[in-house]
């Protein structure tokens, strides 16, 4: 009996205690706000959170559950923000009272295995890319391929076909510059996260197309640039939309960010492939965060611009050492104008 | 009890006690009842959510929806067919090449082991059983696939099917046209529906080679010692005295296995190439229900999560109608066996 007593007595003292504590954590000033979303911008949305919580406090929780499940998220209301691959069309925002601007820039890259090719020695441009994964180019000695690249030593060898098996923003933005450069494409296979491939074979995620292109030799497929560069595979130069041949590297992926018609674009429902600069690299993808105009938890909401505002002027650092490329500050400029003029703060 | 007056009434106490007794064996039977209904219900809720999510896709492609091979989100058109062709035919390669490996491990364990190794190896099968299923896709696609392309599809290729780099179609192809084609490719990488197939025939043999290990054993001692004093080789006594002693137990032993194939998912998902182009042939790559639902769903919206739901209804149909069949033979066996 007596042990009974105590063993509630220390009970009542440890809830008083975590009453305590909870009480404290409420008090304190730290806002926690969550966002879900896009498993592209994951890695370094989570590096941000780390240092923005070290100089606010405020922790941010992202989820990185899938563009899809992101918007279903933010439409429901459950989350302080969303993040997307693919823009939401400026009507389905209207219907649902929402906003989106972009978040961060990366770029994708086509990657080969041909032995003797080493990175930034092959170069393509979009139409003859887009025959190759059409399955129209089937080997790499094929005339076209080689007059795009005098005097590389071009094997007689079969081209594999590698693409995402699983449904992904690469895929998205992979597709839709496909879709932009060659008519074929775009009429008979079109773009989104997952498409139907004319030909080739699908690994899951960015490791499983590397995989795949590191076993299968002739074989050719896309990754994030990140993973490219950081895994040492043999990426493939690309002749942009003002016919310049580039390597794909941060230079040119912000000049896509900056020189793509974001003037044009309504609630920067714009797809940034193939953008027009000199020195563009075509297959630039950014993902939008996705909010509620009219704030359904203002101190949340505010916490959340906050947080973007802060990533944007300070996340060079993180965001590079991840390979991707802060936006350029004449977008940032229109986003804040874009906050300014469409949110309710 | 009452109509017996010879004998005493019990005393009141043990009549509380037989009635307290009789209620707590009622509410037991209840609980035990329920645990039954809610595996039931869980089953019955699952295949109607499924049913119920896929319901714009059956809606929209109707019958078309099983027999289309077209899987095109571009169109937002979708079939079955690839899918569940790629399901169906894993899983049958896995168990043709399971079942004699686990019928083998299963005798050398009863019958031919020594005592002392007996233990040791029937632990190991069990641990075997309990890997997860995504170790087994990494193992099958960084080493096994690349394994497999570089010395077993070649060979495959040349003495069964058509060279990839169209030297000459072999003897097999010219004469055994339905055999060649299941051996030709143009594909010259590892992931491919034979591969997936013997990923998943390792991740079963266990299954199966452990339920015919136990249903081995209970044959008894005495009708295998009077065979062996017959005459009999061991191999006879195997198979005139143990296997129809357990055939029913070994066909529930395969179709647990094939059950276990047809839903298998991570590891099929890395080893299959995931391509949803039909093809007669074992050595390209494909797709099955599993492993398109995994690659598709967390970015799926709208008729495409539908489609996807359809099919996750598709997988119920087909593991049905696989424990029906198992049903079905074993009821024949019993019938043919006169019991």
């Amino acid at each position: 009996m007596l042990n009974a007593t105590t063993t509630v007595s220390r009970l009542g003292t440890a809830a008083v205690l975590a009453a305590a504590t909870l009480l404290g954590a409420n008090t304190a000033r730290a806002t926690d706000i969550t966002g879900a979303g896009s498993s592209f911008v994951y890695p370094v949305i989570s590096k941000w959170s780390a240092a923005y919580a070290e100089k606010t406090g405020n922790h941010l929780n992202y989820q990185s559950v899938g563009s899809g499940a992101g918007i279903a998220q933010i439409k429901e209301g459950t989350i302080d923000f969303g993040a997307s691959d693919a823009p939401m069309s400026s009507e389905d925002l209207a219907k649902y009272g929402l906003g989106q601007f972009p978040i961060v820039v990366g770029g994708i890259v086509p990657v080969v295995n041909i032995s003797g090719v080493s990175a930034d020695q092959m170069k393509l441009d979009g139409q003859t890319l887009a025959e190759i994964f059409m399955g129209n180019i089937k080997n790499w000695n094929d005339p076209k391929i080689a007059a795009l690249n005098p005097g590389l030593k071009l094997p007689s060898k079969h081209i594999t076909v590698v693409h995402r098996s699983d449904g992904s923003g690469t895929t998205f933005n992979f597709t839709n510059y496909l879709s932009k450069v060659s008519p074929a494409w775009g009429s008979s296979v079109k773009f989104g996260t997952s498409v139907k491939w004319p030909t080739g074979v699908g690994g899951k995620g960015n490791e499983g197309v590397s995989q795949y292109v590191r076993q299968i030799a002739g074989s050719i497929g896309y990754v994030e640039y990140a993973y490219a560069k950081q895994n040492k595979i043999a990426w493939v130069d690309m002749k942009n939309a003002a016919g310049k041949v580039l390597k794909p590297d941060a230079a040119g992926f912000a000049a896509a960010a900056a020189t793509a018609d974001w003037a044009g674009a309504k609630d920067f429902n714009l797809i940034m492939t193939n953008a027009p600069g000199a020195n563009a690299w075509p297959i630039t993808a950014t993902t939008w965060a996705i909010m509620y105009k009219k704030p359904k938890n203002a101190e949340h909401t505010k916490v959340v611009f906050d947080f973007f505002k802060w990533s944007y002027a300070n996340g060079q650092p993180q965001a590079q050492a991840l390979d991707y490329v802060p936006l350029p500050p004449s977008l940032v400029q229109k986003i804040e104008a874009y906050w300014a003029s469409d949110f309710q703060k | 009890m009452s109509s017996l007056p010879s004998v005493a009434a019990p005393p009141p106490d043990q009549d509380v006690r037989s009635r307290l007794d009789a209620r707590n064996d009622r509410w037991f039977a209840w609980l035990l009842k329920g645990c039954a209904l809610l595996v039931l219900a869980a089953l019955l809720g699952a295949a109607f959510a499924t049913l119920w999510g896929g319901r714009h896709a059956f809606s929209t492609f109707g019958w078309h929806f099983l027999v289309s091979p077209a899987w095109d989100p571009g169109t937002d058109t979708y079939g079955a067919l690839v899918p569940v062709y790629g399901t169906v035919v894993t899983s049958l390669v896995a168990v043709v090449l399971a079942v004699p490996v686990s019928f083998g491990i299963a005798l050398f364990l009863t019958e031919v082991a020594p005592g002392w190794l007996r233990t040791p190896i029937a632990s190991a099968i069990e641990l075997l059983a309990g890997i997860p299923s995504i170790i087994y896709g990494m193992w099958g696609l960084f080493l096994f696939a690349p394994f497999f392309a570089e010395h077993i599809k070649p060979w495959l290729t040349a003495y069964l099917g058509n060279n990839p780099d169209g030297d000459h179609p072999s003897w097999v192809y010219d004469h055994l046209p339905f055999i060649g084609k299941l051996f030709s490719t143009d594909y010259p990488f590892g992931a491919s529906v034979l591969t997936a197939g013997i990923v998943l025939a390792i991740m079963i043999i266990p299954f199966i080679s452990s339920v015919m290990r136990e249903v081995f054993m209970t044959v008894p001692t005495r009708l295998k010692e009077s065979a062996y004093a017959l005459g009999s080789s061991t191999w006879e006594v195997v198979w005139d005295i143990v296997l129809p002693y357990t055939r029913s137990a070994v066909i529930g032993g395969i179709f647990l296995g094939l059950g276990r194939a047809l839903g298998e998912t991570m590891a099929v998902t890395f080893v299959l190439g995931n391509t949803l182009n039909l093809s007669a042939s074992l050595l390209d790559p494909g797709a099955s229900i599993a492993s398109t639902i995994a690659n598709q769903f967390s970015e799926a919206v709208g008729l495409q999560k539908s489609a996807l739901m359809a099919l996750a209804f598709l997988l119920f149909v087909v593991t049905f109608i696989v424990l029906l069949i198992a049903r079905l033979m074993l009821r024949r066996l019993a019938i043919k066996e006169g019991r």
